[in-house]
């Protein structure tokens, strides 16, 4: 796995697919046979990694849209173990 | 069909009428397949359905059942390729927004067809391995079926799909997991499936025949760890253990009439794709009822729902919101009643049938019962078997 810094772009993984369910009022992860209903805030980063913003970009605009900050850690970690599963991947 | 069904953070909980929505969603397009496997799952009397549903009713179907909040949707058979609306059912539920997901023995996809279904939008194909003996040891043996199974699987993986393979155990392949990874391996496959028959249907009537010694099922364990070890991330393995040397019962489609709906070829609409086998129930069809009352109001979806039709054990203990006292049709067909405790479960009185059956299956072969294939002459047979 390549090292995750400011500059990447992730992206869903291939075979996942995002979606919003409003009978579950949820974003879910859907792929081969199976679904993982996310949580608000997983839900929040993985709508924004489209493979064209950098993780900074990612991080900056949840820090503006939820007035937060102290959050590019959390978000890191967050993206390192969606890739360790598949649900992302990343580009240079 | 292995449903791995996971909603992060939220606890099951035993609900009386559904909470929640048919999440899974799956269509048995047609009962026609040109294999014939003896661990087929499909109901051993399938020669009676002669009449499939018309390409406008699989699409209603898609509709209501959408609207309600279903997102995964499985097309199998039979042989989903053998009905030539296929790609037409596929885009509509693309559209609709599901997840589809084809479970096809390859036979019959070619490139145009491949094609068809990539701009029809189809999500994954998942290919199976379904005949025990004729197709796994052609396969092992790298004849003719390993030649059309690799042609479809470069063929999978050419249109950007990940490669599924399926592939169902029993007592006649388990002792060739190590050759079948390494197959999988050769074929660039991205996920395997090793799924250990479930003894329903076909596979019921074969049980005899077909459930492996726990010294296999061990080995079998062994060699896929070891073979996991060796490639790491590249592929994923599943192994999914033979419930029959556990001590507790599976979360059988996590409870009935919880997230799961089958409809079959001729429009019955089921809360497992085994449980036209039940006794005492009125299954509601498509053609004559909404999916929205067949899944909220129907007495067939409602039969198992919540703890009401319990019996001890299992009424009294706090697994029942875990396993929901396992699966309806294995406890219908080792004890012959439904409400019981599934006999896997260590705390069932009938639990002996389970271990009898194992310590059979340790016992040196001799083949006295001859395998029963799946086709529509021996469903014949066994139809005017069972009415005579
Ligand atoms: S007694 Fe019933 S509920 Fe308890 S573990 Fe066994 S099957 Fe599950």
């Amino acid at each position: 796995m390549s090292d995750i810094d400011s500059t990447t772009k992730p992206t869903i993984g291939k075979g996942y697919r995002l979606q919003w369910e409003p009978a579950q009022n949820a974003h879910v992860l859907l792929y081969p046979e199976g679904m993982i209903r996310l949580n608000v805030s997983a839900g929040e980063i993985l709508k924004r990694c489209d493979g064209e913003r950098t993780l900074g970009d990612i991080v900056s605009d949840l820090e503006r849209t939820f007035e937060t900050s102290d959050i590019k850690d959390d978000i890191t970690a967050f993206i390192a173990m969606a890739v360790t599963n598949k649900w992302v991947e990343l580009r240079a | 069909m292995n449903a791995q069904l996971q909603a992060a953070g939220s606890a099951p909980a035993v609900a009386a009428k559904p909470a929640g929505p048919p999440l899974w969603l799956l269509l048995e397009l047609t009962y026609r397949c040109p294999l014939h496997c003896v661990f087929c799952y499909n109901p051993t009397d399938f020669a009676r359905t002669t009449e499939e549903l018309a390409t406008e009713d699989w699409i209603r179907v898609l509709r209501e059942a959408r609207a309600m909040g279903s997102v995964q949707l499985g097309l199998s058979g039979g042989e989903p390729l053998t009905r030539d609306d296929l790609e037409e059912i596929v885009a509509e539920a693309h559209r609709l927004g599901f997840y589809t997901n084809l479970v096809t023995s390859g036979v019959g996809l070619n490139e145009k067809r491949i094609r068809a279904l990539k701009d029809a939008g189809l999500d994954h194909i998942q290919l199976s391995f379904q005949d025990s003996t004729r197709e796994m040891n052609d396969f092992l043996s790298s004849t003719r079926t390993f030649e059309l199974k690799s042609k479809v699987a470069a063929l999978i993986k050419q249109h950007g799909y990940p490669m599924v393979l399926n592939v169902v155990l029993h007592r006649m392949n388990i002792d060739h997991v190590g050759q079948i990874l390494d197959m999988a391996e050769r074929m660039n496959a991205d996920y395997v499936e090793l799924a250990n028959t479930q003894y329903y249907g076909w596979a019921w009537h074969n049980r005899e025949q077909l459930l492996p010694s726990r010294a296999q099922a061990e080995n079998a364990e062994r060699v896929t760890a070891e073979f996991r070890k060796r490639v790491g991330e590249r592929i994923r393995v599943y192994f999914v253990v033979p419930d029959y040397f556990e001590k507790r019962p599976k979360p059988c489609m996590n409870g009935l009439g919880s997230i799961f709906l089958t409809v079959t070829p001729d429009g019955t609409a089921l809360p497992c794709h085994a449980a036209r086998m039940l006794p005492g129930m009125q299954f509601p069809n498509v053609r004559e009822a909404s999916v929205e009352w067949i899944w909220r109001e129907s007495p067939a979806f409602n039969r198992f729902r919540g703890d009401d039709w319990m019996k001890e054990p299992c009424r009294s203990c706090p697994e029942k919101t875990k396993d929901f006292g396992g699966c309806r049709c294995q406890a219908y067909l080792m004890t012959g009643d439904p409400t019981n405790a599934d006999p896997v479960c260590e705390f069932s009185p009938h639990h002996h049938l389970v271990t009898e059956a194992v310590a059979r299956a340790e016992q040196p072969r001799v083949v006295e019962k001859v395998l029963t294939f799946r086709d529509a002459r021996t469903s014949r047979s066994l139809l005017e078997r069972s009415s005579g």
